[in-house]
């Protein structure tokens, strides 16, 4: 099993919808969530991802084509 | 001797051994090296640094690392009084630190130095990094310096007169064909998968502690006094908050009176997500898509972006951001006043002061220090409508034709 610790950044109009939930339902990926500020216009969750590692990359790729933000918790790597 | 004792989880507090790492494993927030400060301040005093060797080891008891150190020549760099620009902008009594004159030509040789370090007293003989110049031009000359093998990852759009400037060390040079998103992909799987000391990931910790000489050095050079403002610009937002930590360090220690320091962090407007939090009043810094030419800040996934908003809050500072042009006529400026050729970011550093004090949150007889953290030759194409020579042919008559009445 594979882990990916992610954040999650929500735009308004996906803050109401259980993409975490659906996340696990569809892909088979468990989010295990570590920290969050969600208020009902704005929203982000830093949680990691544990699952097979095509299942994480799919699900992100369909987290992603929701219209969220998915970044590594450990910011950019590359530097100037 | 070194006077750490643990990595701390900034937020939750959590402590871990001295070991490669840096995040917390509950909370996933960045780990910071905690200090046994009353022994140090014993250990510390004025005198002692200022008989200290001329670079940045003279503050050797206050970087976590042993003995033995990897050292080129870094820190120690001149504070310059900016007579000229300082009357061009307004302001009386402006000091520019002047980080291009490193070892390596930017104030990445300080972190480089304190993590190879590091790297080299946790057992690791290869370092690693990802980056589009500095970086890793001083991550491959240390290792140079070191005898370690050091990797080194470029995106491949980089050009070949940078490149020059890293293989010169001899590092294992691997240019990665994608976009930058794919390249920092790639480089979270490396980190996973090889056991490299991956200097600004799992050795973060200790590279960032190299960035807190910028603040020692300023007030040593200041005659122990802190400044009333500081201008720095922000990538990661790590070296902005150093710069503050080093004060406070110093403060603590006994060393310099109370810091009133007011601390203004600027970006490229095109890579600006501390700004833009800080404008919105947010506590959350968005992640963003960069789009300017000063690549050497151009993060949009800032790590320690949430900890600059902070110290720009809580030290009645303030941020600011500039446009390109607007940054490339602070590069001008800065070399047309001073002498300075900077990089973009130095540009974006004289453009933001410039913005500051128009705008009246730095006041003309506040002494203020604006960071210059990298030289411009390395990325000179950026400014290269600038070349504009009056060409003769070699006579007296030709000169003076066409020259004649500039002279």
């Amino acid at each position: 099993m594979a882990k990916r610790r992610v954040m999650f950044t929500f735009p308004q109009e996906l803050i109401r919808e259980p993409v975490i939930y659906n996340l696990g339902q569809q892909f088979k990926v468990v989010g295990n969530i570590r920290r969050a500020d969600i208020s009902e216009d704005k929203g982000w969750v830093v949680l990691e991802l544990e699952g097979k590692e095509e299942d994480i990359e799919q699900g992100i790729a369909w987290v992603t084509s929701k219209g969220i933000r998915v970044d590594p918790i450990i910011g950019d790597i590359v530097e100037g | 001797m070194s006077y750490a004792t643990a990595l701390r989880c900034r937020k939750c507090g959590r402590e871990y051994p001295l070991e490669p790492r840096n995040l917390c494993n509950f909370c996933f927030s960045p780990l910071e090296v905690s200090y046994d400060y009353k022994s140090m301040a014993k250990a510390v005093s004025r005198q002692k640094i200022a008989a200290g060797p001329p670079d940045m080891w003279r503050y050797h008891d206050m970087l976590p690392v042993g003995d033995e150190v990897v050292n080129i020549g870094a820190g120690f760099t001149p504070l310059i009084k900016a007579d000229r620009l300082g009357r061009e902008l307004g302001l009386d009594e402006l000091y520019i630190k002047n980080d291009c004159l490193n070892p390596t030509y930017s104030f990445k040789d300080r972190v480089v130095s304190v993590a190879i370090t590091r790297a080299r007293e946790l057992g690791f003989d290869t370092v690693a990094c990802a980056s589009t110049g500095n970086l890793a031009a001083s991550v491959a000359a240390h290792a140079a310096k070191a005898d370690m093998k050091a990797y080194v990852f470029v995106p491949a759009d980089v050009g070949a007169g940078k490149l020059t400037g890293i293989a010169i060390y001899n590092p294992v040079l691997v240019t990665v064909n994608g976009s930058y998103d794919d390249v920092n992909r790639l480089c979270g799987k490396l980190v996973e998968k090889y056991s490299w000391g991956f200097i600004n990931v799992n050795l973060r910790p200790y590279y960032a502690e190299g960035s807190k000489t910028l603040g020692f050095e300023v007030a040593e050079q200041l005659g122990w006094h802190a400044p009333d403002c500081v201008v720095a610009p922000a990538a990661s937002g790590l070296l902005f908050t150093r710069i503050w930590k080093g004060l406070d360090e110093l403060s603590m220690l006994g060393l310099i009176k109370e810091v009133n320091t007011h601390m203004y962090v600027t970006q490229a407007a095109g890579s600006s997500p501390i700004v833009s939090a800080f404008e919105a009043g947010s506590l959350h810094v968005n992640p963003v898509k960069p789009n300017t030419v000063a690549k050497s800040i151009a993060i949009g996934n800032p790590a320690d972006g949430y900890y600059a908003l902070r110290v720009a809050r809580q030290s009645g500072g303030g941020a600011g951001a500039v446009s390109d042009d607007e940054l490339i006529e602070g590069m001008k400026l800065l070399a047309q006043t001073e002498g300075i050729f900077s990089e973009a970011a130095g540009g974006v550093v004289i453009a933001g002061l410039r913005k500051l004090v128009s705008s009246g949150a730095i006041k003309k007889n506040q002494l203020t220090v604006a960071f210059i953290t990298g030289a411009g030759p390395r990325t000179q194409e950026i400014v290269s409508d600038i070349v504009q020579p009056l060409a003769i042919q070699p006579t007296l008559e030709s000169f003076e034709e066409v020259v004649g009445e500039n002279v």
